[in-house]
This record gives structure tokens, C-alpha cells and sequence, in this order.
């Protein structure tokens, strides 16, 4: 089985608790003592770190949220002095505004062994060569699997995020046969295997782990194609570098929450109150093993649902499914809630279009009326009327089914729209 | 094995113990760090019954003993070895390892008793030199052998030691720890309260610290070792010296 972990990745939900239990309580206590913010506010709640006799109870304490980091930019957050701190990785907020996060000497050793367990997961082995093609640099993405594919054992060729086509000679002449990159640079590569002719068969490539950004069936499927691989993902939110949240198990693809480091809980985005799991909702996050930059209650922004069915892989752990969009770009349309990403999805899944739309929401009378541009790809003519007409209500009807919204496709020319700003996919012109 | 959920303990009006929260899986060292007054007896006392005004769950392999008196909580697999030792000094060697079982001690267990004073025997085997000597005669690290050698008497699932190296020349202190870590290969699960916590590091596999009745860290031995507060407030250098 590849499970880096059995001993935490296969525990028993008494074990775990019982774990949970000591580490939020040494949390609670620790940043209660030493992070301004988290005192003052326990403080103006009433509440003493001795308040957190359960596990239930943390739904007692305040939220974090990320204009708590902004506004406690540079160190206002880190609970242990900088002298025991020995690294920072730079970040930015949803403004670009910077962020900074520390960590100790455990910390670091916790996300090796995190990057060995989401690595292990998807059947890397101390046999393969891994290529990094992540970045190495602020954001420390590849560093994090640098360090977790050497625990491993594993030959790891630190590649970077540069230059595609050299990276993939290094891939074909070394033998690579684990690759981590972004889900665009995996892009590159597949267009520089097509440009320069070079025969897939002569690629060793088993398994891809993609990061960085997000990845829909419909980019999935065209990456695994595209090179040839299996291709899977892990989680953790964008804005915070350091150890994975979930990863994905080669066996299901299910996110397992890696519980020992984080609490994950569910609330309603609007009240803030605790869903059960299988409901829908934002993701909070309390980390439970850091010693540096300690979160409670983090709201990541991203939803998801968290499942606590047993998984066919054997790991314990809850599994969160694959993010559906984030609460700051959720969209209601007469009642119904949905996501510009739900949108790319559907899109991916039909034949002669491009997953690149825009989003155009209008008020008429009472209703909320919604238009989609949609890029077709080159091969559909324009002047095949009836063709064009029957991919419209093709999509119409794809949406209508899935999301329950009632829409108007117009086509666009190709490359028209794939260019759009993420801001500016959605344009919302009913009265606020 | 051990389950503590949220321990509160008080001496009359005095909380000594504001929720702790701990585990031991069978066959671990865990060691318990912190300062003097941050509560590391008063959670040995709780655990073994001494201290009975409490609240929060003790549970040994899912049975709640929290509110088990200290003879049950012998009979259910957990003995103190007490900081100070305790030993009845007037008595023989002999005389305080067969009061160390004394609970399980009649007719049908003689023989059995006298099988494990020679299992403690060979791990001790000055005491059986000495077995005839008066306890408070002996030599300090005798005393705590003597102390431990009681403990196990009782054939405990669970050894509580509380500060073994307290007031022992440096050389014993080593003796007493390579002890603590034959017994858990022959099968003693160990929680071990520490003042020198380098040493106690050393052999744990996991330890707690506690600061003023709170815990304020859980971990793997090396995880603890490598971190920089623990080494300033708890890891003095003078202390390396001891076990290396």
C-alpha cells in the first residue's frame, strides 16, 4: 500500500480525536500567550484558552481571515520570536498585498513529511525520478516536494518553473517518471512535445501531481492525454505557502485531510455557523502542528464539502472534495447559487468549444437573466447554422441540468475571450 | 492506552491542573517536561488516585478510573513510583518489594509473587544482594532502584516515575535511565516526569510540556529536542553533560 504514514494516516477516529484534542489545546494556549491578536480578540469574546475543553468547542473561538494577515503584515502573527525562525516564504493577499510566513525548524520537517505523505499517495517511490518544475523560489512550492521526494528517497531533479522544452529533454534523457508542475506549465509541455515531434513512447512519465492552480475533469483528462499520465492533485489554500492540506489517493482520488496537522471545518459562508459533513460550505481551517504561524479557524475563501465515508486507499482520514469555487466569486441567480468554475467544467466536457467564457448577468423585470459568451474552438464554421445552433442549446441545456440556471449561449470567435482577467469573466449588471 | 481528556485537578480552592489532556499507546516512553510548579506531580497524583478532587476523564484501555481510589487504580495496571521515593526505611529490602504487591498477595499468588521478585531480581540484581539490608541503609540510586523495583511488584501496565533522578550523582542518573529503557523492552509502558529533560528526551519516545497547569506542546522526542524555546526554558547545557 502507499501510505507514507499508517501510523497517523490509518487512525482510528478515537485516536485522532484524542490527538486533535491535546494539540488545540497546546495551540490555543500558545497563541493565546504570544500572538497579540489571538488575545485580544479570545479576549473581547470572553473566552479563555481553559474555555476549549472539546474538540466542539472550537467552533467557539473568532475567525482568521486573510485581512487579519494583511493588517498584522510583516510579523504581527508569527507566535515564536524571528531568531527561532528559519525560513520565510513571501505571499500575497487577494490585492496583492504581501504577506510573509514563517517557520521553525519543525515546521519545516512537518511539511517534508507532509510532501513525502501527498508524494507516497500518488505511488511515488523511492525508484522514481522526480522532476520538479515548481517554482523554487518565494512562494516555495517546489522546495516543500523538494525536500519531501528526497525523504522518500526518491531521485529528485529540481527543474524549476522555466523553460519547457529543456526541461523536456531533461525529462526524456533522465528518465523522469514523476513530474510536479502547475497545471499551465504541464500545458507548455504538451505544446512543446508537439512542436519539436517528440515521440510519447520515448517519455517514462507514470504519475503527474499538479498544484498551483486549479484543475477542472475537463484540463485533468487533456493533461493525462497530453502526456501520457496519471494525473493527480493536492490541496492547500492559494495565499498560504508551507504543507499540503489534502492530497489526493492514487486509489480513489480523494482528498485526504492530513487531520494530525489541521481541523478542517465547514461553515455556512453567510452566518458562519458549523455545517455537518456532507454539506456544502466554506472551508476552516485551525492548523493544530505549527509552531511558527499558528491559524485558528482560518477561513480559506475556497468550498468544498468534507466526506467521512471510508476510502477503498485505507486511509482514516476525511476527504474534502475538489474545491468548487470561493465564496468571494460565488454567484446568485434567482435563488441558485453557482460558480464561474462550475461553468469551466461543464464547458470542458463538450466537444468544439473552448473552456474560455465571460459571464454577463442582467435584470429584467424581476428576473435575473444570464448570458454566456462561449469561445468555440477552430473547427466549427460559422456559417453552418444549424450546427451552431444545435451546440447552443447543447450548452443551454448542459447547464440548465447540472446547475439548475436557465442561460443564453452566444458564441465567440476563437481566442476571443481566453485572454479575460479572472475579474473580468463575471460582469454583473443588476442593481446591488 | 491512556486517555486524558481535560484533567482539572485543585488543591481546596487551587487549581493546579486547568485542563490537560494527554495519551500513552502501549509500549511508549512518554515523558512529561516543565517547571518546578507547573503541576508534572500533581498530574502523577491525579492519574494514580492520590488526588481525588478532579474533573475530566482518565480512561486505561477505554475504562474510566477517574474517580478510582488509589488501591483500584493499582489493580486495574497503573503504579506511582513517587518522587522522593517513599520507601519504608525501617523495613527490609526484601519486606518493601513484597509490600509492593501486598494488594495482590494470598494463597494462590505465592508462587507467582515469588517468580516476579526474581524477574525484578535480575533486573536489579544489588537489591538481591542486599535483600536482607534495612531500605533506608542503602545508597540513593539503591533507594530509587529499590523504589522502581517496588513499583513493578504490583505488575503494573503502566509505570508512572516521578523525577527518578532527583538528588542521584550523574553516573547513577545514567544507570537509572538505561533501566527505565530495559523495562520498556521487557514489555513496562513508561510515563516519566523529568526535571532533566535532555536525558528524559533521550529515551522518550514522545513527550508534553506543561507550563502552569497548561500543555503547551506535544511531540515526537526529536521534535521537542529541535525546538528552541524548550532548549532555552528547559534544556540547560549543564544538563547535556548528565547523559552524554
Amino acid at each position: 500500500m502507499s501510505i507514507w504514514n499508517p501510523k497517523i494516516e490509518n487512525i482510528t477516529r478515537e485516536k485522532i480525536e484524542q490527538l486533535q484534542l491535546e494539540r488545540l489545546q497546546a495551540t490555543i494556549t500558545r497563541v493565546y500567550r504570544s500572538v497579540p491578536f489571538y488575545r485580544e480578540s479570545f479576549d473581547r469574546m470572553g473566552i479563555t484558552p481553559e474555555d476549549i475543553d472539546s474538540l466542539s468547542k472550537l467552533s467557539r473561538l473568532p475567525f482568521t481571515n486573510r485581512e487579519t494577515l494583511i493588517k498584522n503584515y510583516p510579523y504581527g502573527m508569527f507566535a515564536v520570536p524571528l531568531r527561532e525562525v528559519v525560513r520565510l516564504q513571501c505571499t500575497s493577499g487577494p490585492g496583492g498585498e504581501p504577506l510573509v510566513i514563517g517557520y521553525t525548524k519543525n515546521d519545516i520537517n512537518h511539511w517534508t513529511e507532509i510532501s513525502a505523505r501527498v508524494l507516497k499517495a500518488a505511488g511515488v517511490d523511492k525508484e522514481d525520478v522526480v522532476q520538479i518544475s515548481l517554482d523554487y523560489g518565494l512562494f516555495g512550492e517546489g522546495l516543500g516536494f523538494h525536500y519531501g521526494a528526497e525523504l522518500i528517497g526518491s531521485s529528485v531533479i529540481p527543474g524549476s518553473d522555466t523553460d519547457p522544452l529543456r526541461q523536456l529533454l531533461i525529462m526524456r534523457d533522465y528518465r523522469t517518471t514523476v513530474l510536479l508542475s502547475t497545471p499551465s506549465f504541464a500545458q507548455k509541455l504538451i505544446a512543446a512535445v508537439k512542436e519539436k515531434m517528440i515521440p510519447l513512447a520515448s517519455l517514462q512519465l507514470k504519475v503527474g501531481i499538479l498544484s498551483g492552480e486549479p484543475l477542472s475533469e475537463g484540463l485533468r483528462s487533456s493533461i493525462e492525454e497530453g502526456l501520457k499520465l496519471k494525473i493527480l492533485t493536492s490541496y492547500s489554500p492559494a495565499e498560504l505557502p508551507g504543507p499540503k492540506v489534502a492530497a489526493e489517493c492514487k486509489e480513489a482520488r480523494r482528498l485526504h485531510i492530513f487531520e494530525d496537522q489541521f481541523i478542517p471545518e465547514i461553515i455556512d459562508p453567510h452566518t458562519g455557523e458549523p455545517l455537518p459533513p456532507g454539506r456544502e460550505g466554506e472551508l476552516v481551517l485551525t492548523t493544530i502542528a505549527r509552531e511558527a504561524f499558528p491559524l485558528i479557524r482560518y477561513r480559506t475563501g475556497d468550498l468544498t464539502t468534507i466526506s467521512v465515508d471510508p476510502c477503498p486507499c485505507g486511509r482514516s482520514l476525511v476527504s474534502m472534495q475538489e474545491v468548487k469555487g470561493r465564496t468571494d466569486n460565488m454567484i446568485i441567480v434567482d435563488g441558485v447559487s453557482f460558480f464561474p468554475a462550475q461553468i469551466r467544467q461543464i464547458l470542458a466536457q463538450i466537444e468544439g468549444i473552448e473552456p474560455h467564457f465571460r459571464l454577463i448577468i442582467d435584470r429584467e423585470g424581476t428576473r435575473d437573466v444570464v448570458n454566456i459568451m462561449v469561445e468555440v474552438s477552430e473547427n466549427i464554421f460559422f456559417d453552418e447554422m444549424k450546427k451552431l445552433q444545435l451546440l447552443k442549446a447543447k450548452i443551454e441545456e448542459k447547464i440548465h441540468q447540472e446547475l439548475g440556471i436557465k442561460v443564453r449561449v452566444r458564441l465567440a470567435e476563437k481566442e476571443s475571450l481566453s485572454q479575460l482577467d479572472s475579474e473580468k469573466i463575471v460582469i454583473d449588471h443588476r442593481p446591488k | 492506552m491512556l486517555r486524558i481528556r481535560n484533567l482539572k485537578s485543585y488543591y481546596g480552592h487551587l487549581q493546579a491542573l486547568k485542563g490537560v489532556s494527554l495519551h500513552i499507546e502501549e509500549g511508549e516512553i512518554v515523558t512529561l517536561i516543565g517547571a518546578n510548579g507547573a503541576g508534572k506531580t500533581t498530574l502523577l497524583n491525579s492519574i494514580a488516585g492520590i488526588i481525588s478532587s478532579k474533573e475530566g476523564q482518565i480512561l486505561l484501555n477505554g475504562k474510566d478510573i477517574t474517580h478510582l481510589p488509589p488501591p483500584q487504580i493499582v489493580k486495574q495496571g497503573i503504579s506511582l513510583v513517587p518522587e522522593g521515593r517513599q520507601l519504608f526505611t525501617p523495613l527490609s529490602v526484601m519486606d518493601n518489594l513484597l509490600l509492593g504487591a501486598y494488594q495482590r498477595f494470598n494463597r494462590k499468588t505465592k508462587d507467582q509473587i515469588h517468580d516476579d521478585l526474581e524477574r525484578v531480581f535480575q533486573i536489579f540484581p544489588i537489591l538481591k544482594e542486599r535483600k536482607k539490608q534495612i531500605a533506608g541503609t542503602l545508597s540513593g540510586g539503591e533507594q530509587q532502584m529499590l523504589a522502581i523495583a517496588r513499583a513493578l511488584m504490583s505488575k503494573p501496565k503502566i509505570l508512572l516515575l516521578d523525577e527518578p533522578s532527583m538528588g542521584l550523582a550523574p553516573k547513577i542518573v545514567t544507570e537509572i535511565f538505561h533501566i527505565i529503557a530495559e523495562l520498556r523492552e521487557r514489555g513496562t509502558t513508561i510515563f516519566l516526569v523529568e526535571q532533566n529533560a535532555r536525558a528524559a528526551l533521550r529515551i522518550a519516545d514522545r513527550g508534553y510540556v506543561l507550563e502552569t497547569g497548561r500543555m503547551v506542546m506535544e511531540g515526537y522526542s526529536e521534535e521537542l529536542l529541535g525546538n528552541k524555546e524548550i532548549e532555552r526554558a528547559y534544556l540547560g547545557r549543564g544538563l547535556l553533560k548528565v547523559w552524554e
